[in-house]
């Protein structure tokens, strides 16, 4: 799978002028410094070699992959990127969920591919942070559209309380009960 | 009724900004036709024959009168004073501008409701059986249930982009009439030996160019675990389910494929790791949402009304209508009323804005200004009371909203097929109309008792043919219309597919074999209490294939 980055980095609402992480093909030789972006095939060949390197690693996922068969290397990573390979393929979402709220992944995690302004909304909610969007000029559009609804019906790895939840802690504070956690 | 607080209004608010600014990012180029599909789709906008169409969700077909006033309005405002009621319990409208989508957008918001994911690759609008919360055979009122799923499947983060469009469907009764067999997942309520009540969960079933009746993944579900069981069949789904081809990406084709039993065990195993995190509901917050569905005020009533008695010894089109159109309610002293949109001639399902009006008016009078829509293609006064059962078909029979035909040959489903919608090969309207005329004698239809015959104007089966009793799809063959018969099918609780007895037939053959069908069934049958579909699983397909190909 391609490396190749398609667009600006959009990252906690701002742009980010220049990536930290280097792309390495997968046939190319490692930088002797640096932090990298690799592929899962390489990262499956080399495990030794990129573990041993001191510099913070990323890593591409396909969207194909059962994350519960890698899941227990994310805490290894510092960047793991997620592919759209369109906007309407959405394994990612579930990628995305299952490495944050079940491994308990916190580091970068960004998506990549058909990345769409009405999608961001989605893509924070399932616990992205970074997006590669395809042009500058709509950084601003972007970071707003994961505006796009003040409250939230369903519980996720974001930490937003769910509308049921905020009726139940709304209805246990008046009559004078402790409200239940989220 | 469901009423929307501060944070359901917001969101519905919300929504119609963010589609007005899709809309116009659409009109001035910034996104693709391709880029503003889905979320048109999910806005419930379709591009169809004609015009746009726009679909709007009823969720588990519950209105209250001022809904259904809000509805003919927007009908009125939008569309042709029309509307059209489908086996999904929504509302379409065929004669939409997409520059005016955003403003019938906002005019339903006022009303609490919307077209959110009536349509796309995401959790559809949620159905149920039409006589919920009233019908006497019922375990517990399924709406409740709805309503949570409702809530967790709006803007679901994860499941928004789906492989194929997923549809839920929830009984509270054994006797299933929200054919939860044919659905994505089905849910039935039960009670276990120990006297809790929980779901027995099936999945994939559905219908379509593959036909599936949907198999039990588990047996019995308890209330608190629902959502985390639902988001860990979709997860399962989500990761799993085909994308390469279009045709083969539902969940049945995924079920199918890997087999029920290792779809259970990846089920099971995510299920297992998230049962006890943030989606399991606390008995207050479910006590919550089913205080919202509490009974009305119903009066205690006892023995049966002298005004009713009267009327159906004496008036007898009253009598006829109150046989057909009414069903046992819970409530002593009350019946529930279908109120039939199948007049011979009419398209089935459609309803005018002076109907709808009409509806409403009724239903505040009689029926505590509630209204419920069928997948059936029907609506439905949930709760009255029989002394004003004659009043009540008095004031429908001046809207020709009280035909009495509920379950009888002339109760057809039908979706709009070649005369509004993209995809269809054949008409089906028309046909629906044909054949309604053929059983429009009250004897012989009556006579005929119970038979639920569906057409669909293409294999995508809108109108469910697959689980009529008698189903007809219509096929094109060279440019002309012709219509294959499936018999056997059926959509209950002991759901299955229809039998095709043969080579397709041109319309009017296809008209007349329908006849020749029920003239079999009633020479075949035992007695009279035995319905078309209890003759047909007895002698099985050969003696009605011979009578319509021998004969033709």
């Amino acid at each position: 799978m391609s490396l190749l980055k398609i667009g600006p980095l959009l990252k906690d609402g701002r742009l980010v002028g220049e990536d930290a992480f280097q792309p390495v093909a997968d046939d190319a030789a490692l930088p002797a410094s640096g932090a990298v972006l690799v592929t899962y095939a390489r990262w499956q060949a080399e495990k030794d070699q990129l573990s041993g390197r001191n510099a913070p690693l990323g890593i591409v996922l396909p969207n194909t992959l059962d994350v519960l068969d890698f899941g227990a290397e994310a805490e290894r990573f510092d960047l793991i990127v997620l592919n759209f390979p369109k906007f309407s393929d959405g394994r990612a979402y579930s990628q995305a969920r299952l490495l944050r709220e079940r491994f308990g992944y916190r580091g970068e995690l960004r998506a990549t591919g058909h990345v769409l302004q009405d999608q961001l909304w989605h893509m924070q909610r399932s616990g992205f942070d970074a997006f590669e969007i395809p042009r500058e000029d709509a950084a601003e559009a972007f970071a707003k559209a994961v505006k796009s609804f003040s409250n939230v019906y369903q519980p996720t790895g974001d930490g937003r309380v769910s509308a049921l939840k905020q009726r139940l802690a709304a209805y246990n504070t008046k009559n004078g009960r402790k409200e239940a956690a989220e | 009724m469901y009423q929307y607080d501060e944070i359901d209004q917001t969101m519905v608010d919300e929504r119609v900004a963010q589609f007005r600014d899709q809309v116009a990012r659409r009109l001035t180029g910034e996104i693709s036709e391709d880029e503003f599909k889905p979320l048109r789709l999910q806005n419930g906008l379709y591009l169809q024959l004609h015009a746009y169409m726009l679909r709007i969700a009823i969720p588990y077909g519950t209105l209250s009168s001022r809904q259904l006033r809000g509805l003919a309005q927007i009908g009125c405002t939008y569309d042709r004073a029309w509307g059209h009621f489908t086996t999904r319990q929504n509302l379409q409208y065929n004669w939409i501008k997409l520059e005016d989508t955003a403003d019938a957008l906002a005019d339903l918001a006022k009303i609490q409701m919307h077209a959110i994911q009536t349509s796309g690759n995401c959790i559809r609008n949620t159905t149920t059986d039409q006589f919920a919360g009233a019908a006497h055979d019922e375990i517990e009122d399924p709406r409740v249930w709805c309503e949570i799923i409702r809530q967790w499947s709006t803007f679901h983060p994860e499941f928004s982009f789906l492989p194929r469009k997923f549809k839920i469907a929830v009984t509270g009764s054994p006797n299933d009439r929200a054919a939860v067999r044919v659905h994505d997942i089905g849910l039935r309520m039960h009670k276990n030996d120990a006297g809790e009540i929980g779901f027995e969960v099936i999945v994939g079933g559905g219908l379509g160019r593959t036909p599936f009746i949907g198999k039990t993944i588990r047996d019995f579900l308890p209330k608190q675990d629902l959502l985390s069981y639902l988001e860990a069949i979709l997860r399962v789904y989500n990761q799993f389910g085909r994308r390469d081809n279009l045709y083969k990406a539902r969940i049945k084709i995924l079920v199918h494929e890997i087999g029920i039993e290792t779809m259970r065990e990846k089920v099971e195993a995510e299920f297992a790791a998230s049962k006890d995190g943030a989606l399991k509901l606390p008995q207050e917050a479910i006590a919550q949402i089913a205080a919202q569905f509490a009974p009305p005020a119903f009066e205690n009533l006892s023995g049966i009304s002298a005004d009713y008695a009267n009327a159906f010894r004496t008036d007898f089109e009253f009598g006829l209508w109150a046989r057909r159109n009414t069903f046992k309610h819970k409530q002593p002293g009350y019946s529930i009323v279908t109120i039939s949109l199948k007049k011979e001639g009419a398209p089935p399902g459609d309803a005018s804005a002076e109907q709808m009006n009409a509806v409403a008016d009724i239903a505040d009078r009689y029926s505590f200004g509630e209204i419920r829509v069928t997948h059936e293609q029907n609506l439905v006064l949930a709760h009255v009371k029989q002394a004003d059962l004659p009043a009540v078909f008095k004031a429908l029979k001046a809207y020709d909203l009280a035909t009495p035909n509920i379950g009888l040959a002339s109760d057809i489903i039908a979706c709009p097929g070649l005369d509004y919608c993209a995809l269809a090969n054949a008409r089906s309207i028309p046909i629906a109309q044909q054949i309604a005329l053929r059983f429009r004698n009250w004897e012989r239809a009556h006579d005929i008792g119970e038979l639920k015959i569906k057409i669909s104007g293409c294999i995508n089966a809108c109108g469910h043919h697959h689980v009529g009793h008698i189903g007809i799809l219509g096929v094109d063959k060279a440019g002309e219309e012709f219509y294959q018969i499936t018999l056997g099918g059926a959509a209950d609780e002991q759901a299955a597919i229809g039998d095709l007895i043969g080579p397709s037939l041109n319309t009017q053959d296809a008209v007349d074999a329908i006849d020749t069908l029920v003239e079999t069934y009633l020479r075949l049958r035992k007695s009279s209490d035995e319905r078309f579909l209890d003759t047909y699983r007895r002698v099985g397909l050969a003696p009605f294939k011979e009578a319509v190909y021998v004969s033709a």
